[in-house]
Protein backbone atom coordinates (compact mmCIF):
# COMPACT_ATOMS: atom_id res chain seq x y z
CA UNK A 1 0.00 0.00 0.00
CA UNK A 2 1.45 3.34 -0.90
CA UNK A 3 2.15 5.62 1.91
CA UNK A 4 3.78 8.95 1.21
CA UNK A 5 6.35 10.12 4.04
CA UNK A 6 7.10 13.66 4.60
CA UNK A 7 10.77 14.17 5.22
CA UNK A 8 11.90 17.01 7.63
CA UNK A 9 14.84 19.93 6.11
CA UNK A 10 17.31 18.00 8.75
CA UNK A 11 16.99 14.86 7.20
CA UNK A 12 16.80 15.96 3.56
CA UNK A 13 20.14 15.78 2.88
CA UNK A 14 20.54 11.98 4.21
CA UNK A 15 17.51 12.00 1.53
CA UNK A 16 19.23 13.15 -1.48
CA UNK A 17 17.93 16.38 -0.91
CA UNK A 18 14.10 14.64 -1.24
CA UNK A 19 10.92 16.26 0.78
CA UNK A 20 8.86 13.37 0.86
CA UNK A 21 9.09 9.55 -0.27
CA UNK A 22 6.08 7.54 -1.61
CA UNK A 23 6.79 3.64 -0.15
CA UNK A 24 4.73 1.12 0.42
CA UNK A 25 4.29 -0.91 4.09
CA UNK A 26 0.68 -1.86 6.17
CA UNK A 27 2.21 -0.31 9.31
CA UNK A 28 4.39 2.37 10.51
CA UNK A 29 7.41 0.15 10.70
CA UNK A 30 6.87 -1.14 7.51
CA UNK A 31 6.66 2.20 5.75
CA UNK A 32 9.86 3.02 7.75
CA UNK A 33 11.95 -0.15 6.81
CA UNK A 34 10.65 0.74 2.98
CA UNK A 35 12.06 4.42 3.72
CA UNK A 36 15.11 2.95 4.82
CA UNK A 37 15.79 0.61 2.00
CA UNK A 38 15.71 3.80 -0.37
CA UNK A 39 17.38 5.62 1.53
CA UNK A 40 20.17 3.54 3.87
CA UNK A 41 21.48 7.12 5.83
CA UNK A 42 18.17 7.54 7.45
CA UNK A 43 18.29 4.38 9.82
CA UNK A 44 20.84 6.07 12.17
CA UNK A 45 18.91 9.22 12.16
CA UNK A 46 15.67 8.00 13.03
CA UNK A 47 15.93 4.64 14.54
CA UNK A 48 17.79 3.75 17.82
CA UNK A 49 20.14 0.29 18.35
CA UNK A 50 16.80 -1.36 19.86
CA UNK A 51 14.88 -0.42 16.35
CA UNK A 52 12.18 2.09 18.46
CA UNK A 53 12.22 5.23 17.44
CA UNK A 54 14.84 7.37 18.87
CA UNK A 55 13.67 9.82 22.18
CA UNK A 56 13.65 13.36 20.09
CA UNK A 57 12.14 11.83 16.98
CA UNK A 58 8.73 12.43 16.29
CA UNK A 59 6.77 10.46 13.55
CA UNK A 60 2.76 11.73 13.10
CA UNK A 61 0.12 9.93 10.91
CA UNK A 62 -2.38 12.11 9.34
CA UNK A 63 -1.08 14.53 12.26
CA UNK A 64 -1.57 12.02 15.38
CA UNK A 65 1.62 11.10 17.32
CA UNK A 66 1.90 7.30 16.83
CA UNK A 67 3.07 7.36 20.84
CA UNK A 68 -0.69 7.60 21.22
CA UNK A 69 -1.55 4.65 18.27
CA UNK A 70 0.13 1.28 18.28
CA UNK A 71 3.54 3.43 17.66
CA UNK A 72 5.54 1.48 15.11
CA UNK A 73 2.70 -1.29 14.81
CA UNK A 74 0.19 1.01 13.74
CA UNK A 75 -1.76 0.41 10.71
CA UNK A 76 -1.24 2.60 8.05
CA UNK A 77 -4.39 2.93 5.31
CA UNK A 78 -4.07 3.39 1.47
CA UNK A 79 -2.26 6.69 0.61
CA UNK A 80 -1.92 7.79 4.20
CA UNK A 81 0.57 10.62 5.11
CA UNK A 82 3.35 10.05 7.67
CA UNK A 83 5.11 12.96 8.95
CA UNK A 84 8.44 12.89 10.81
CA UNK A 85 9.54 15.75 12.89
CA UNK A 86 12.11 16.36 15.87
CA UNK A 87 10.81 16.89 19.10
CA UNK A 88 10.49 20.34 20.07
CA UNK A 89 8.43 22.95 22.33
CA UNK A 90 8.36 25.14 24.85
CA UNK A 91 5.58 27.87 25.08
CA UNK B 1 31.56 33.67 28.14
CA UNK B 2 31.97 34.04 24.51
CA UNK B 3 29.66 31.52 22.85
CA UNK B 4 31.74 29.04 20.73
CA UNK B 5 29.05 26.58 19.40
CA UNK B 6 25.65 25.02 18.94
CA UNK B 7 26.79 21.59 20.46
CA UNK B 8 24.19 18.85 20.54
CA UNK B 9 23.12 17.25 24.35
CA UNK B 10 22.62 14.02 23.16
CA UNK B 11 26.04 13.25 20.92
CA UNK B 12 28.44 16.35 21.22
CA UNK B 13 28.37 16.61 17.47
CA UNK B 14 29.04 20.69 17.12
CA UNK B 15 27.92 23.20 15.17
CA UNK B 16 27.81 26.54 13.92
CA UNK B 17 25.90 29.79 16.09
CA UNK B 18 23.80 29.55 13.52
CA UNK B 19 19.27 29.11 13.48
CA UNK B 20 19.97 25.92 13.98
CA UNK B 21 18.11 23.90 16.71
CA UNK B 22 18.30 19.98 16.58
CA UNK B 23 21.02 17.67 15.82
CA UNK B 24 21.46 16.13 11.96
CA UNK B 25 22.95 13.30 13.08
CA UNK B 26 20.76 12.01 16.51
CA UNK B 27 17.85 14.55 16.38
CA UNK B 28 19.14 15.52 19.80
CA UNK B 29 18.42 18.97 20.95
CA UNK B 30 21.16 21.62 20.41
CA UNK B 31 22.78 23.65 22.93
CA UNK B 32 24.85 26.68 23.06
CA UNK B 33 28.33 25.53 24.14
CA UNK B 34 30.78 28.62 25.44
CA UNK B 35 34.94 28.93 25.79
CA UNK B 36 36.16 29.19 28.87
CA UNK B 37 35.60 32.37 30.73
CA UNK B 38 38.63 34.76 30.59
CA UNK B 39 38.28 36.89 33.46
CA UNK B 40 38.38 35.62 37.38
CA UNK B 41 35.36 35.98 39.80
CA UNK B 42 35.67 39.60 41.34
CA UNK B 43 35.94 40.78 37.99
CA UNK B 44 32.72 39.29 36.48
CA UNK B 45 31.24 40.45 39.80
CA UNK B 46 32.58 44.12 39.04
CA UNK B 47 30.96 43.82 35.40
CA UNK B 48 27.70 42.71 36.71
CA UNK B 49 27.14 45.05 39.55
CA UNK B 50 27.77 47.94 37.02
CA UNK B 51 25.63 46.69 34.30
CA UNK B 52 22.45 48.20 33.31
CA UNK B 53 19.34 47.39 35.48
CA UNK B 54 17.86 44.76 33.34
CA UNK B 55 19.03 40.86 32.02
CA UNK B 56 21.96 42.46 29.86
CA UNK B 57 23.86 42.69 33.26
CA UNK B 58 24.51 39.26 32.44
CA UNK B 59 25.91 39.57 29.28
CA UNK B 60 28.68 37.74 29.82
CA UNK B 61 26.65 34.36 29.79
CA UNK B 62 24.70 34.68 27.03
CA UNK B 63 24.92 33.77 23.43
CA UNK B 64 25.23 37.34 21.32
CA UNK B 65 27.93 39.17 19.66
CA UNK B 66 27.58 42.10 21.99
CA UNK B 67 23.87 42.88 23.85
CA UNK B 68 21.55 45.19 22.48
CA UNK B 69 20.41 48.41 23.65
CA UNK B 70 17.20 47.32 25.64
CA UNK B 71 13.91 48.63 23.81
CA UNK B 72 12.10 46.79 26.33
CA UNK B 73 13.67 46.34 29.32
CA UNK B 74 13.32 42.66 30.87
CA UNK B 75 14.33 41.12 34.22
CA UNK B 76 15.90 42.54 37.33
CA UNK B 77 12.16 41.40 38.76
CA UNK B 78 12.12 41.31 42.82
CA UNK B 79 12.78 38.30 45.27
CA UNK B 80 10.28 38.57 47.93
CA UNK B 81 10.83 36.60 50.99
CA UNK B 82 7.29 35.55 52.19
CA UNK B 83 7.14 34.96 55.62
CA UNK B 84 3.55 34.75 56.03
CA UNK B 85 3.38 32.20 53.18
CA UNK B 86 6.11 30.14 55.09
CA UNK B 87 4.68 30.04 58.32
CA UNK B 88 1.40 29.05 56.90
CA UNK B 89 2.90 26.11 55.49
CA UNK B 90 5.15 25.31 58.37
CA UNK B 91 8.41 26.54 56.58
CA UNK B 92 11.21 28.88 57.90
CA UNK B 93 12.54 30.55 54.77
CA UNK B 94 10.73 30.96 51.45
CA UNK B 95 11.35 33.63 48.77
CA UNK B 96 8.66 34.29 45.90
CA UNK B 97 10.37 34.89 42.14
CA UNK B 98 8.41 37.64 41.12
CA UNK B 99 8.24 37.13 37.05
CA UNK B 100 4.89 39.08 36.99
CA UNK B 101 6.79 42.69 37.19
CA UNK B 102 8.33 41.87 33.34
CA UNK B 103 7.27 43.99 30.70
CA UNK B 104 4.45 41.35 29.37
CA UNK B 105 4.19 39.68 32.98
CA UNK B 106 5.92 36.55 32.56
CA UNK B 107 9.62 34.80 32.25
CA UNK B 108 8.96 34.73 28.77
CA UNK B 109 10.18 38.33 28.61
CA UNK B 110 13.86 36.80 29.41
CA UNK B 111 13.72 34.04 26.37
CA UNK B 112 12.48 36.48 23.55
CA UNK B 113 14.68 38.59 24.81
CA UNK B 114 17.73 36.90 24.20
CA UNK B 115 16.11 34.76 20.79
CA UNK B 116 15.22 38.17 19.42
CA UNK B 117 18.38 39.68 19.65
CA UNK B 118 20.36 36.62 18.35
CA UNK B 119 17.84 36.56 15.38
CA UNK B 120 18.42 40.29 14.81
CA UNK B 121 22.37 39.31 14.79
CA UNK B 122 21.63 36.24 12.42
CA UNK B 123 19.91 38.66 9.98
CA UNK B 124 15.91 37.73 10.45
CA UNK B 125 13.77 39.76 9.28
CA UNK B 126 10.30 38.19 10.63
CA UNK B 127 9.55 36.97 14.22
CA UNK B 128 7.37 34.13 14.83
CA UNK B 129 6.51 31.38 18.02
CA UNK B 130 4.30 28.77 18.91
CA UNK B 131 2.84 29.12 22.18
CA UNK B 132 0.99 28.51 24.66
CA UNK B 133 0.31 32.36 25.32
CA UNK B 134 2.84 34.05 27.42
CA UNK B 135 5.53 34.07 24.82
CA UNK B 136 2.69 35.19 22.28
CA UNK B 137 2.45 38.02 24.80
CA UNK B 138 6.31 38.62 25.05
CA UNK B 139 7.45 38.08 21.46
CA UNK B 140 4.23 40.09 19.97
CA UNK B 141 5.75 43.25 22.50
CA UNK B 142 9.54 42.51 21.99
CA UNK B 143 8.39 42.42 18.47
CA UNK B 144 7.00 46.08 18.31
CA UNK B 145 9.33 47.90 20.42
CA UNK B 146 12.48 46.46 17.99
CA UNK B 147 10.35 46.70 14.90
CA UNK B 148 9.90 44.18 13.31
CA UNK B 149 6.33 42.25 12.05
CA UNK B 150 5.19 39.24 14.21
CA UNK B 151 3.54 36.13 13.64
CA UNK B 152 2.44 34.41 16.65
CA UNK B 153 0.69 30.83 16.70
CA UNK B 154 -1.65 30.07 19.26
CA UNK B 155 -4.13 27.18 20.32
CA UNK B 156 -7.42 29.02 19.37
CA UNK B 157 -8.85 27.89 22.52
CA UNK B 158 -6.95 30.19 24.46
CA UNK B 159 -7.64 32.35 27.29
CA UNK B 160 -9.23 35.56 25.77
CA UNK B 161 -6.66 37.63 28.09
CA UNK B 162 -4.00 36.36 26.40
CA UNK B 163 -5.00 36.65 22.51
CA UNK B 164 -6.12 40.54 23.60
CA UNK B 165 -3.00 41.05 25.35
CA UNK B 166 -0.92 39.71 22.03
CA UNK B 167 -2.59 41.45 18.99
CA UNK B 168 -3.10 44.73 20.98
CA UNK B 169 0.43 44.80 19.77
CA UNK B 170 -0.05 45.00 16.01
CA UNK B 171 1.11 40.99 15.54
CA UNK B 172 -0.41 38.67 13.08
CA UNK B 173 -2.56 36.32 16.19
CA UNK B 174 -3.23 32.78 13.99
CA UNK B 175 -5.23 30.64 16.06
CA UNK B 176 -5.16 27.12 15.26
CA UNK B 177 -7.57 24.22 15.58
CA UNK B 178 -5.84 22.09 18.27
CA UNK B 179 -3.93 21.98 20.87
CA UNK B 180 -0.40 23.38 21.77
CA UNK B 181 1.05 20.54 20.67
CA UNK B 182 -0.51 20.56 16.84
CA UNK B 183 0.51 24.34 17.12
CA UNK B 184 3.94 23.12 17.52
CA UNK B 185 4.41 20.38 15.37
CA UNK B 186 2.77 23.10 12.62
CA UNK B 187 5.54 25.80 13.73
CA UNK B 188 7.96 22.93 13.50
CA UNK B 189 7.18 22.50 9.95
CA UNK B 190 6.71 25.70 9.04
CA UNK B 191 10.17 27.38 10.36
CA UNK B 192 11.24 24.39 7.63
CA UNK B 193 10.01 26.10 4.99
CA UNK B 194 10.22 29.81 5.94
CA UNK B 195 14.07 30.60 5.74
CA UNK B 196 13.51 34.27 6.71
CA UNK B 197 11.59 33.70 9.76
CA UNK B 198 12.59 33.35 13.23
CA UNK B 199 10.60 31.16 15.30
CA UNK B 200 11.92 32.42 18.33
CA UNK B 201 11.02 28.87 20.64
CA UNK B 202 11.69 26.35 17.01
CA UNK B 203 14.80 27.27 14.92
CA UNK B 204 15.98 30.20 17.52
CA UNK B 205 15.59 27.44 20.46
CA UNK B 206 18.93 27.51 21.58
CA UNK B 207 19.26 30.72 21.92
CA UNK B 208 15.79 31.52 23.49
CA UNK B 209 16.24 29.05 26.25
CA UNK B 210 19.68 30.41 27.15
CA UNK B 211 17.43 33.89 28.58
CA UNK B 212 15.96 31.11 31.31
CA UNK B 213 19.44 31.28 32.96
CA UNK B 214 19.21 34.74 34.00
CA UNK B 215 16.29 33.94 36.33
CA UNK B 216 19.47 32.50 37.84
CA UNK B 217 21.74 34.76 38.05
CA UNK B 218 19.18 37.48 39.49
CA UNK B 219 18.12 34.91 42.20
CA UNK B 220 21.64 34.58 43.71
CA UNK B 221 22.55 38.24 42.96
CA UNK B 222 19.35 39.33 45.17
CA UNK B 223 20.83 36.29 47.49
CA UNK B 224 23.80 38.13 47.97
CA UNK B 225 25.67 35.67 45.76
CA UNK B 226 24.72 32.83 47.70
CA UNK B 227 22.76 29.85 46.40
CA UNK B 228 19.29 29.07 47.70
CA UNK B 229 18.88 24.94 49.11
CA UNK B 230 15.69 24.11 46.78
CA UNK B 231 14.03 25.70 44.06
CA UNK B 232 10.59 25.02 43.14
CA UNK B 233 9.66 26.11 39.10
CA UNK B 234 7.00 24.70 36.91
CA UNK B 235 7.56 22.35 34.06
CA UNK B 236 6.28 22.48 30.55
CA UNK B 237 8.81 21.87 28.24
CA UNK B 238 11.11 21.19 31.33
CA UNK B 239 13.21 23.76 29.38
CA UNK B 240 13.04 26.48 32.18
CA UNK B 241 13.96 24.16 35.02
CA UNK B 242 16.74 22.57 33.43
CA UNK B 243 18.22 26.39 32.38
CA UNK B 244 17.69 27.86 36.10
CA UNK B 245 20.04 24.95 37.24
CA UNK B 246 22.61 25.60 33.98
CA UNK B 247 22.74 29.22 35.51
CA UNK B 248 23.70 28.45 38.69
CA UNK B 249 26.02 25.71 37.87
CA UNK B 250 27.50 28.00 35.56
CA UNK B 251 28.51 30.65 38.19
CA UNK B 252 29.39 27.94 40.84
CA UNK B 253 32.05 27.00 38.11
CA UNK B 254 32.50 30.85 37.59
CA UNK B 255 33.80 30.82 41.26
CA UNK B 256 30.99 33.45 41.47
CA UNK B 257 28.84 31.10 43.96
CA UNK B 258 30.30 28.74 46.78
CA UNK B 259 28.19 25.32 47.03
CA UNK B 260 26.33 22.61 45.46
CA UNK B 261 23.67 22.78 43.21
CA UNK B 262 19.63 23.39 45.02
CA UNK B 263 17.20 20.75 44.74
CA UNK B 264 15.14 21.36 42.35
CA UNK B 265 11.64 20.49 42.35
CA UNK B 266 9.51 20.40 39.71
CA UNK B 267 5.61 21.16 39.13
CA UNK B 268 2.86 20.04 37.03
CA UNK B 269 -0.37 19.99 36.56
CA UNK B 270 -2.05 16.49 37.15
CA UNK B 271 -4.51 17.07 34.14
CA UNK B 272 -0.85 17.50 31.86
CA UNK B 273 1.68 15.72 34.22
CA UNK B 274 4.25 13.21 31.32
CA UNK B 275 6.90 14.13 33.56
CA UNK B 276 5.23 13.67 37.24
CA UNK B 277 4.25 10.59 35.37
CA UNK B 278 7.67 9.46 34.44
CA UNK B 279 9.39 10.29 37.31
CA UNK B 280 7.41 8.85 39.33
CA UNK B 281 7.58 5.39 37.34
CA UNK B 282 10.96 5.94 37.19
CA UNK B 283 11.54 6.42 33.80
CA UNK B 284 13.29 8.68 31.88
CA UNK B 285 11.62 8.85 28.45
CA UNK B 286 7.89 11.01 28.99
CA UNK B 287 4.93 9.35 27.08
CA UNK B 288 3.19 12.47 26.05
CA UNK B 289 -0.59 12.75 26.98
CA UNK B 290 -3.36 15.04 25.94
CA UNK B 291 -3.18 17.93 28.21
CA UNK B 292 -6.83 18.77 30.32
CA UNK B 293 -5.76 21.82 32.88
CA UNK B 294 -6.56 25.11 33.59
CA UNK B 295 -2.65 25.79 33.55
CA UNK B 296 -3.16 26.47 30.07
CA UNK B 297 0.33 27.96 30.00
CA UNK B 298 1.85 24.27 31.35
CA UNK B 299 -0.23 22.12 29.02
CA UNK B 300 2.40 20.37 26.88
CA UNK B 301 1.75 17.06 26.36
CA UNK B 302 4.73 15.94 24.56
CA UNK B 303 7.97 18.13 26.64
CA UNK B 304 11.32 17.75 24.70
CA UNK B 305 13.28 18.64 27.97
CA UNK B 306 11.10 15.78 29.93
CA UNK B 307 14.30 13.82 30.00
CA UNK B 308 16.69 16.52 30.87
CA UNK B 309 14.05 17.65 34.05
CA UNK B 310 13.67 14.19 35.41
CA UNK B 311 17.61 13.62 34.98
CA UNK B 312 18.23 16.61 37.16
CA UNK B 313 15.64 16.21 39.66
CA UNK B 314 17.18 12.93 40.40
CA UNK B 315 20.25 14.48 40.42
CA UNK B 316 19.84 17.04 42.67
CA UNK B 317 17.53 15.22 45.35
CA UNK B 318 14.47 17.15 44.35
CA UNK B 319 11.29 15.54 42.15
CA UNK B 320 8.35 16.43 39.83
CA UNK B 321 4.70 16.51 41.23
CA UNK B 322 1.54 17.08 40.06
CA UNK B 323 -1.44 18.94 41.70
CA UNK B 324 -4.98 18.99 40.56
CA UNK B 325 -6.92 21.72 38.93
CA UNK B 326 -8.67 22.33 42.74
CA UNK B 327 -5.37 22.56 44.09
CA UNK B 328 -3.87 24.58 41.51
CA UNK B 329 -6.74 27.68 42.69
CA UNK B 330 -6.10 27.14 45.77
CA UNK B 331 -2.18 27.78 45.16
CA UNK B 332 -3.48 30.94 43.24
CA UNK B 333 -5.29 31.84 46.11
CA UNK B 334 -2.23 31.00 49.23
CA UNK B 335 -0.16 32.73 47.55
CA UNK B 336 -1.91 36.23 46.55
CA UNK B 337 -3.39 36.31 50.16
CA UNK B 338 -0.21 35.51 51.78
CA UNK B 339 2.36 37.79 49.66
CA UNK B 340 0.05 40.52 47.60
CA UNK B 341 1.18 38.50 44.43
CA UNK B 342 -1.55 37.44 41.93
CA UNK B 343 -0.64 34.75 39.74
CA UNK B 344 -2.22 32.98 36.60
CA UNK B 345 -2.93 29.05 37.14
CA UNK B 346 1.56 27.90 36.42
CA UNK B 347 2.09 29.87 39.78
CA UNK B 348 -0.91 27.88 41.24
CA UNK B 349 0.67 24.71 39.95
CA UNK B 350 4.05 26.07 41.80
CA UNK B 351 2.48 27.44 45.18
CA UNK B 352 0.75 24.25 45.28
CA UNK B 353 3.34 21.77 44.82
CA UNK B 354 5.30 23.88 47.64
CA UNK B 355 2.51 23.39 49.72
CA UNK B 356 2.27 19.54 48.75
CA UNK B 357 5.94 19.50 49.73
CA UNK B 358 5.79 20.84 52.90
CA UNK B 359 2.94 18.89 54.09
CA UNK B 360 4.90 15.68 53.09
CA UNK B 361 7.88 16.81 54.97
CA UNK B 362 10.19 16.78 52.31
CA UNK B 363 11.32 19.99 52.67
CA UNK B 364 14.16 20.57 56.07
CA UNK B 365 12.32 23.44 58.00
CA UNK B 366 16.13 25.28 57.95
CA UNK B 367 15.81 25.52 54.33
CA UNK B 368 15.76 28.45 52.24
CA UNK B 369 13.41 27.84 49.33
CA UNK B 370 12.89 29.73 46.36
CA UNK B 371 9.50 29.58 44.89
CA UNK B 372 9.37 30.67 40.53
CA UNK B 373 6.22 32.31 40.30
CA UNK B 374 6.29 32.74 36.17
CA UNK B 375 3.22 34.91 34.91
CA UNK B 376 0.60 37.15 36.10
CA UNK B 377 -3.37 36.13 37.31
CA UNK B 378 -4.72 39.28 34.75
CA UNK B 379 -3.97 36.96 32.32
CA UNK B 380 -6.39 33.92 34.16
CA UNK B 381 -8.88 35.90 35.34
CA UNK B 382 -11.43 32.55 34.90
CA UNK B 383 -10.00 30.89 37.86
CA UNK B 384 -10.90 33.03 40.75
CA UNK B 385 -14.27 33.74 38.93
CA UNK B 386 -16.88 32.55 41.72
CA UNK B 387 -14.69 32.48 44.33
CA UNK B 388 -15.83 35.04 46.41
CA UNK B 389 -19.02 37.79 46.76
CA UNK B 390 -19.05 41.30 45.76
CA UNK B 391 -20.92 42.99 48.47
CA UNK B 392 -24.11 45.06 47.05
CA UNK B 393 -25.31 48.22 48.64
CA UNK B 394 -26.70 51.37 48.11
CA UNK B 395 -24.69 54.57 48.43
CA UNK B 396 -25.73 54.72 52.14
CA UNK B 397 -23.99 54.62 55.74
CA UNK B 398 -26.68 52.17 57.08
CA UNK B 399 -26.76 49.99 54.43
CA UNK B 400 -22.67 49.67 54.61
CA UNK B 401 -22.82 49.25 57.96
CA UNK B 402 -25.90 46.52 58.06
CA UNK B 403 -24.89 44.64 54.81
CA UNK B 404 -21.16 44.84 55.03
CA UNK B 405 -19.85 45.13 58.67
CA UNK B 406 -22.76 43.05 59.91
CA UNK B 407 -21.89 40.17 57.28
CA UNK B 408 -18.13 40.11 58.08
CA UNK B 409 -18.66 40.29 61.41
CA UNK B 410 -21.21 36.72 61.11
Amino acid sequence: MPVTVKIPAQLRPAAGGASEATVEGATVGEALEALYSSHGELRARIAGDDGELRRFVNVFLAGEDIRFLEGLATPVPDDAELTILPAVAGG
Amino acid sequence: MPADALKCKECATTYALEARYVCERCFGPLEVAYAPLGSGADELKRRIQAGPQNLWRYADFLPLDSPPRAALPTGCTPLVRADRLAERLGLREVWVKNETANPTHSFKDRVVSVALARAVELGFGTIACASTGNLANAVAAHAAANGLPAYVFIPADLEAEKILATGAYGAEVVGVRGNYDDVNRLCTELSGEYDGWAFVNVNLRPYYAEGSKTLAYEIAEELGFELPDRVVAPVASGSLFTKVARGFREWIDAGLLAGELPAFNGAQAAGCSPVATAYAAGQDVCRPVKPDTIAKSLAIGNPADGPYAIELARATGGGVDAVTDDEIRAGVRLLAETTGIFTETAGGVTTATLAKLAERGDIDPGERVVVLITGDGLKTLDVVRGTFAVHDIAPRLADFEATVLEGVAA
